[in-house]
């Protein structure tokens, strides 16, 4: 591939560096280096490898865990749903067939894919990545460019390592200055969501910059680039830099030694130059976010947590009028209504966007010494096995078991309506998860998502509140 | 995957923004291993009550669109999760053409990958196309894509653009893995260059 001496971005150079060959109209052939595999959008995958008589390219390269329809209750005890488990047997005989490096149930690694990736180690800076999965855009916090595919895709790269792709454009948001107390990455990342739209990033790969982000930890930075695709964006990533080498150091599947410090030196170089071209720049304040919940069934409805639900009457569009109106009516929300306040009957704390061991410590900070509010059930889901025995060691069970909550096991839950962990029909939930669709946690369930620290707040109040208010309060 | 030449068909419209793919078919439908079998349970929570009967006011529970072939929308069709479920649940239903403003790109891609044709069109020709297909039965649209051209009941023709790889591909009902598997050489040269000495392997007997 040729590389021009023109400044070029992160997104840009990534890219450049794993082109194998330009076909024909720009199309290119893109190496992967890493392909994630879980168990609903791989059968029909591996199914059609065996079809037309292909191995898998790289094995090597590839790694399988369990995820989306795991029960996180006990384990010991089979699962129960038959086609649930016939996906998960499924996914065992693929891996065992085609040679497949796999986390099973049973691991105290496994987890949620988007966690375990990064948390072992297998997920690094500069590569590319691919799962099945929409949210594979988490890992480009790592500095990598990380996507989601379809299956047919999943297909082409068990067979081929590649995936046909045209490159694309690029985009900036820079978050400058520093964000007050109580806000946290998800806060973030719903207001550029707000901001830009469901469909602001559509084409684009979102490179994400300035102050309040370079001031963020993985777990925080995970959390941002997870939602890239609540933007529309193909995937999002962040500069490598110090905080991402020391968290890539030690990790298992990590480059060690010698080789680890020429890794950081290639990553280094990664950095979009000064100059760069961006297709597409955003700027938002740190100062003028505050605490987020979203009202609608997209989640561009995003609301401050002191704001009031919108009416159709605000519109001039009359489609856009009748979305916010069918929302409204899902929700069961009056136009104009404070947004706190709200009650909930569930609180759900989990999900690849906010089950890190930081994700657990900010809620444990807001619930310790308070009680889950009467009526109701407020759950943690640890993203991992490893993830919930970090969180066991420094005692956060017990602060959230004192508190009412369940401790459960490790899984997507109920992010989405897959596993035994869904709202019935007109439940209204604070979720940490990222997607307030329609019928997302469960048929007619009602979806508000916001950060850990809101959620635990949401908790411990029984409604929507401003988690700045509970930390006035002395315990 | 069956080819993509000509397609004269009912269209049904769906005039709303960001239908996402978890309508399109729902999670708890994700469970198979299957490919087909999904379209009874396209939009799923819009097409059928509690008990399982269908809503009369959903459009593809009204004649002629519950046979319809040809879907239009609003902007962002497609958005949330990667689920090629999604496609499958539509072309199980039937439909080989999606049309709108704007789609997502996980979705857009999957269509092509499935034989399914979509075309992004200006938003007011997406609503001259629905008024066309709000005339029922006799209101057919033609979509010919070595023309790449739409046809209306009037007889007015409409352009629409396609990158010419994707266009091949649907035409011929191509396998893609097949022809990258044609650059194999390129590939494993690919994987020899120095400057990828860093990615490590995954050794099977490491990951526990």
């Amino acid at each position: 591939m040729p590389v021009t001496n023109s400044p070029r971005t992160l997104f840009d150079k990534i890219w450049d560096d794993h082109v194998v060959e330009r076909i024909e109209d720009g199309t290119c052939i893109l190496y992967i280096d890493r392909h994630l595999v879980h168990e609903v959008t791989s059968p029909q995958a591996f199914e059609g490898l065996r079809l037309s008589g292909r191995r898998v390219r790289r094995p090597d390269a590839t790694v399988a865990v369990v995820d989306h329809n795991v029960p996180t209750s006990d384990r010991s005890k089979p699962i129960e749903e038959p086609q649930s488990r016939l996906q998960i047997e499924t996914l065992e005989k693929n891996v065992a067939e085609f040679g497949i490096p796999y986390f099973p149930l049973r691991s105290a690694s496994q987890g949620i894919v988007h966690v375990v990736g990064p948390e072992q180690g297998i997920s690094l800076p500069g590569m590319t990545i691919v799962c099945g999965d929409s949210h594979t855009s988490t890992h480009g916090a790592l500095g990598s460019l990380a996507f989601g595919i379809g299956t047919s895709e999943v297909e082409h790269v068990l067979a081929t390592q590649t995936i046909l792709q045209k490159p694309a454009k690029n985009m900036r948001v820079s978050v400058e200055g520093k964000v007050g107390p109580g806000v946290t990455a998800k806060d973030i990342m719903l207001a550029i969501i707000g901001r830009i739209g469901t469909a602001g990033g559509t084409g684009h790969v979102i490179e994400f910059a300035g102050s309040a982000i370079r001031d963020l930890d993985m777990a925080g930075r995970m959390t941002v680039c997870n939602m890239s695709i609540e933007a529309g964006a193909r995937a999002g990533l962040v500069a490598p830099d110090e905080t991402t080498f020391a968290y890539v150091k030690g990790r298992p599947f990590a480059p060690k030694g010698e080789a680890f410090d020429q890794a950081c030196d290639y990553w280094r170089s990664l950095a979009s130059d000064e100059g760069a071209y961006f297709d597409t720049e955003v700027t938002l304040a740190a100062e003028e976010i505050i605490p987020s919940v979203t009202w609608g069934t997209s989640p561009q409805d995003v609301l401050p947590i002191d704001g009031s639900v919108p009416s159709p009457s605000d519109v001039a569009d009359p489609a856009r009028a009748a979305q916010i109106q069918r929302a409204l009516d899902y929700m069961g929300l009056e136009a104009g209504q404070k947004i706190a306040g709200t009650p909930v009957d569930v609180v759900f704390i989990g999900s690849c966007t906010n089950s890190r061991l930081e994700d657990l410590r900010a809620a444990a900070d807001v619930v310790r010494g308070r009680h889950v509010a009467e009526g109701v059930r407020a759950m943690i889901v640890p993203g991992s096995g490893l993830v919930k025995h970090a969180a066991e060691a420094e005692g956060l069970d017990k602060v959230f078991l004192d508190a009412g909550f369940e401790w459960r096991e490790a899984g997507c839950s109920m992010c989405l309506g897959m596993n035994p962990d869904r709202l019935t029909p007109g439940q209204r939930c604070a979720s940490t998860s990222n997607r307030n669709f329609e019928g997302r946690q469960g048929p007619d369930g009602r979806t508000h998502l916001c950060s850990p620290a809101m959620a635990a707040a949401a908790a411990v109040r029984g409604h929507l509140c401003d988690v700045r208010e509970l930390a006035k309060e002395t315990v | 995957m069956d080819k993509f030449t000509e397609l004269t068909a009912i269209a049904a419209p769906m005039p709303t923004e960001n239908i996402d793919t978890d309508q399109i078919i729902p999670a708890r439908f994700l469970k198979t291993i299957q490919r087909t079998g999904l379209g009874k349970n396209a939009f799923a929570a819009q097409r059928y009550d509690a008990d399982g009967n269908e809503k009369p006011d959903f459009v593809l529970n009204q004649e002629p669109y519950r046979h319809a072939e040809i879907l239009i929308t609003y902007d962002n069709l497609g958005c949330g999760s990667s689920r090629e479920h999604a496609p499958w649940a539509l072309l199980d239903f039937g439909i080989r053409c999606v049309i709108a403003p704007s789609f997502a790109d996980i979705f857009f891609n999957n269509c092509f990958k499935n034989g399914i044709l979509p075309i992004p069109l200006p938003r007011e020709i997406c609503d001259e196309l629905m008024d066309d297909a709000r005339q029922g039965s006799n209101s057919r649209l033609t979509v010919d894509l070595e023309r790449q051209v739409i046809v209306r009941p009037n007889g007015e023709t409409i352009a629409f653009e396609v990158d010419p790889f994707r266009r091949h591909m649907l035409l011929e009902g191509l396998d893609d893995i097949g022809q990258t598997m044609a650059h194999d050489t390129e590939i494993s040269s690919f994987e020899h260059r120095p400057s990828r000495a860093w990615v490590p392997s995954i050794t099977i007997g490491t990951v526990k």
